[in-house]
Formats: structure tokens, sequence, C-alpha cells
């Protein structure tokens, strides 16, 4: 592909992905259904988390099923300022993101020494090692977790009890947020790196590619979005407890949309989430009571026939065919 | 606390812990043969479990009884699943490593699914089993009897291992594969044979592993997570790959466990473990017995 071409194709997919934003914001004109809405909501949450978890897991290589950790810290950060020391959630939230992006600093410069499945499960050990201490810690709520006081309807403390538009739009500007911010890092050296780390971290270390510092890298932006993610759903579900924002199912969680759409991908996340969140909410709300485990059951089968299947992702299903570049 | 006390717990800890080796053992085998780490792992010894529970109910046949039966019928689910899943995750040239993880994790989801609809989340145990509730006094300390038992069969199970490993024809295929599955084929081994026979044979261990868990341990659909995770930390710390590895890493974990137990709330009894592992691959990435 040539300069031209690929600066052409850039500008298409930050067109296309205009486009569909502005789509999407009026969607709430003609969907007033508030359970729907709802799943709107989750279904963008997602795709912005999911987006995080690519950012490190997907262009950088390092698999993290331990994003739960970022997720929790940014809500309790943000619940914990807002409850007992009434700070504002958007100042709570940029301070979940500092702390969590500084945690995964901290955390890297041990674990980005591990390869493969022992980094895998470190960063497993670690999320689950912060979840039973959040579970023990008295003054955090403990396992019974943090109500929200409930006050008026307000940007200011994003706090809507009637309506969910503005969540809505809250997590549609996050989204697009993360899918821009990928933009931007794919074709910045950064993005480079992280893409030669990933397919081969001897060469690109050879070539001059400070491997470790772009790990790094990588890992604090992606826990930085994980934690506004997870400030944001705090006030939208306006309870949170260890369970809901910091068990191992949420790692999962992150991750899926990302394998499902095309992980390392800009439009993977978005794609998956798109396609995975409405669909387990609704098999949940109509199997759930009579059949429990079917959500379950689909969920499964979806991604065990979408790694076999589609390794690369359903994204390969819209790329127009391209010639392999010559090894 | 008396000195009695701490040996009770370290004794307690030490059986544990030789049930978390044969637990993990399994996932350490199929590892050091393909490279390939079964998260479905905790769901296969969930489904042993339940195997464990059904003979009881129905048949009622005690755990003891019942647990080569297990085995035999997890031989054949691991080699089903090496067959139906895994040979073809293995194909995969994009993304290689993320489609194993995903393609294992997604069965291990569909699996807690199906024990959800067709068995329902209720926690069940067996009511009544020869050791059940019985303990054994070795000079004054008491250990439960379906533990030590279960200690005593996973002993066994590593001792038939290494004879298998070390000294018949499919042991060296086994080690010949897991050198270089490339070219055994050309001595006349067939690689998806002794991949499947592997897989089985992995299944079957964490079969027997279930069959012995089922005596003191609740049985439910998300059984398995809690014992995957400790599995993982076993198979790691001996070193990925390494069979014996998981056996001492099992030993380490279960004291290690009863050693915070002692010190920390119950409900913080894995940070210690989490904090070994930790340590362990921070100043050995590679695990304890792992070769580099």
């Amino acid at each position: 592909m040539d300069a031209a071409s690929f600066v052409q194709r850039r500008r298409r997919q930050l067109a296309l992905a205009a486009l569909l934003a502005v789509a999407v914001a009026l969607i709430p004109l003609i969907v007033k259904d508030v359970y729907i809405q709802n799943i709107l909501v989750l279904t963008l949450m997602y795709a912005a988390l999911s987006q995080s978890w690519n950012i490190l897991s997907g262009y950088c290589g390092q698999i993290s099923l331990g994003h739960a950790l970022y997720f929790g810290l940014g809500a309790y950060t943000s619940a914990l300022l807002f409850t007992k020391f009434g700070v504002l959630p958007w100042f709570g939230m940029l301070a979940g993101g500092a702390l969590s992006a500084a945690i995964a600093l901290a955390l890297g410069y041990p674990c980005f020494r591990l390869r493969g499945h022992y980094f895998v499960i470190a960063t497993i050990v670690i999320a689950e090692t912060a979840y039973l201490l959040v579970l023990n810690w008295e003054w955090a709520g403990a396992a019974l977790g943090i109500d929200m006081p409930v006050r008026q309807d307000s940007w200011l403390t994003l706090q809507f009890a009637r309506t969910k538009l503005p969540y809505f739009y809250f997590a549609l500007v996050l989204a697009s947020i993360t899918w821009l911010v990928t933009w931007a890092l794919e074709d910045s050296k950064w993005g480079y790196w992280w893409r030669a780390v990933k397919d081969n971290p001897e060469a690109a270390e050879s070539l001059g590619v400070v491997v470790f510092h772009s790990k790094m890298a990588a890992a604090a932006v992606s826990a930085f979005f994980t934690a506004i993610g997870g400030a944001f759903y705090a006030q939208f579900v306006s309870y949170i407890d260890p369970d809901s924002v910091m068990s191992f199912h949420f790692s999962l969680l992150m991750a899926l949309p990302a394998v499902l759409g095309g992980i390392g991908t800009l439009w993977g996340p978005a794609l998956g989430a798109a396609i995975l969140i409405p669909l387990t909410e609704l098999t949940r709300s109509y199997m759930g009571g009579s059949g429990k485990g079917v959500d379950l059951i689909v969920y499964g089968t979806l991604i065990m026939v979408i790694a076999l299947a589609r390794p690369e992702g359903l994204v390969g299903l819209f790329r127009t065919r391209r010639r392999e570049p010559a090894r | 606390m008396t000195a009695e006390t701490i040996i009770q717990s370290l004794a307690s800890g030490l059986l544990m812990g030789l049930l978390y080796g044969l637990i993990a053992v399994g996932l350490a085998l199929i590892f050091g043969l393909m490279d390939v780490v079964n998260f479905a792992h905790g769901e296969f010894l969930m489904a042993a479990m339940y195997a464990t529970f059904g003979l009881a109910a129905l048949a009622a046949l005690d755990p003891l009884i019942a647990s080569p039966l297990v085995a035999a019928a997890m031989f054949g689910f691991g080699a089903l699943v090496y067959l139906g899943v895994v040979r073809f995750a293995m194909r995969a040239k994009a993304n290689a490593g993320m489609v194993q993880i995903f393609a294992t994790f997604g069965l291990a989801i569909l699996m807690r699914g199906l024990a959800q609809l067709l068995l329902t989340p209720d926690y069940r145990s067996i009511p009544t089993s020869w050791l059940g509730g019985r303990t054994i006094s070795i000079s004054g300390i008491f250990l439960p009897a379906p533990q030590l038992v279960g200690a005593l069969i996973a002993v066994l199970a590593f001792g038939g291992l290494y004879v298998l490993i070390r000294h018949t024809d499919f042991g060296r295929a086994l080690e010949a594969t897991r050198e270089d599955p490339g070219a055994v084929a050309l001595v006349g081994i067939d690689r998806n044979r002794i991949f499947a026979l592997g897989w089985g044979l992995g299944a079957a261990l964490v079969g027997l592993a279930g069959a012995v868990m089922a005596m003191f341990f609740y049985i439910y659909p998300d059984v398995g997570a809690s014992f995957a995770l400790i599995a993982y930390v076993v198979v790691a710390l001996g070193g990925f790959g390494s069979v014996f590895g998981a056996f001492a890493g099992g030993i380490l974990v279960g004291l290690v466990e009863a050693t915070t137990a002692m010190i920390l709330p119950p409900s913080l009894k894995s940070v210690g473990i989490y904090a070994v592992y930790l340590l362990v691959v921070f100043v050995r990435p590679r695990g304890l017995f792992g070769s580099l």
C-alpha cells in the first residue's frame, strides 16, 4: 500500500467513525424503551472498555485477563471520593484513571519480564488478590459495597434517576474517545512499536524498539481508560461491590468483544460489543428465568466458534481483500 | 497458637497440596506435550465431580469405587475435546495463542452453562460415603480420611505417571512428540493420536481428582473456577510443562495456603498462594523447575 492510499484509508475511517457516532447519537430519538436504552449504554461502555483492553492486549500483544483490577480501581476511587469526601465524580474519574495508570506502571515493571502464560496468570492472580483485599476492606464497605447517596439529577454529580439518556451520551463520548485515541495511536511511533513488540519482540529489540517502554506505555493508556469506564459504571448503577466490579468475570467480559470482533483492530471491539452485549442481555432476560445457564451456553458456543472459525475476528468479513505482505 | 495446631494445619495443608498437585498435573502434562493451556481445566474437574455425584446418587456407588470409572469416562471426554476443539484451535495462523485461550475459555463457559441448565445451580454433596466424615489419628494429629486417602491416591497416580512416562512405549512416544512433533512422524508415530491420548490422560488425572474431591467438597456448576486458578498457579510455580514440577508445586501451594490461613482471616487464604506465585516468577520467570 502506498503512502497516499494509506492516508486516504485513515481519513475514510475517521469519516466513517464520525458518521457512525452521529447515527448512534440519533438512536434515542427513535428508541424510547428504557430497557433497550439500558442495553445500548452497556454496549457502548463495553465498546470503550474492550477498546482499552485492545490497546494492551491486541496491539501490544500482552494478554491481560486481569483488567477487572483497573475497572474496579476506577469505580472504587470515584465512588469512595464521592461518598466519603464529596468529591465530584468528574474529578474522581480522573483520579481513578491516574491511579490506575500509575498502578499499571508499577505492576508492569516486574510483570513485563514474564512471557506467555506466566504473564497471563500473573494478571489474573494480581486482579484476584486486589479483589480479595477489597472484599475484606471494611472502610470501603467490604463485601457489602458502596451505595451512592441519591441526590438530584445533575450533570455535576453524573446522577440521573429518571432518565438513562445522559448515561447514553456519556458512554457514546467515552467509546468515541477511546476509538479516537486508538486511531491516533495506530499511526504513531507507539502504534508501530507495539505491533513490532507483538509480532517479534527479539527482532523489535534489535531494531532499536524499546520493548519494555512500549509495553509500559500501552499498559498505562489501557489502564487509564478502563478505570474511566469503571468510574462511569459506578455512577450508572449507583451501587458497587467487589463482585460486581472486580471479579474475574469482568476481565473476561472486557476481552471478549475484542476477541469476537477482531483483536488488535480498530473496529473489532466496537463490532464485537455491538453483537455480544445485546445478545447476552437479551438471552439473559428472555431465557434467564426459565432456563438458567442458557445465556452462558450461547456465549460459550459463540466464543468457541469464533475462536476456531475466524481467529482474526469478525472484522475480517468486512475487510476488502488485500494482498498478504511478503515476508 | 500451639505447636500442635501448627503441625495439624501443616499436615492438612500437605494433604490438600497433594490433591492440588493431582488436579494440576493433567494441565502440566498437556502443556508440556503441546504448549496449550486448557482454560477449561476447572470445568473438567467440575464434570468429574458431577459424574461421581451421579454414580453415588443413582447407582449407589461409593466415590472410591466410582473413581476409576470417572477417570475412564474423563479419558474419553478429554480425547474428544482434543479431537473436536483443540485440534482446530492449533491450526490457527493468526493470533494462535489467543485462539487457544479463548477456544478453551468458550468451552469452559459452555460447560458451566450446561451444568446450570441441566443440573441446576444448587449446591450438592454426597451424603454418605465410606470415608466421608471419618478422621484418622496419627500420633495425635487428626486427619480427615477422604483427604488422607485422596493424598495417597495422588501419590500413587504420580508414581504411575512416572512409570508410564519413563518405562513404556507410550511414554517414550509422548516424550518424543513433546521434543519434536514434526520429526516423530518419520518414525511412524501419529502425532494426532498421541495428542488425543495426552488429552485423555490429562483429563483422566483431573477426573481422579474430581472423584476424590466429591467426597468432601460441595458440587456446583462454578466449583471448577476457584480450583482452576490454583491449578494454573501450581503448574506455573512448578514450571509449565514439568509434570513433577506440578507435584512439587502442589505441595508448596498446599503448605502456603495452610500457613496463610493461620495468619490471615480465612477469606484471604488464597492471597498467600498468589503472593508466592508472583515472588517465584519475578525471581525465576520460568517457575521453579521450568527449563529456560
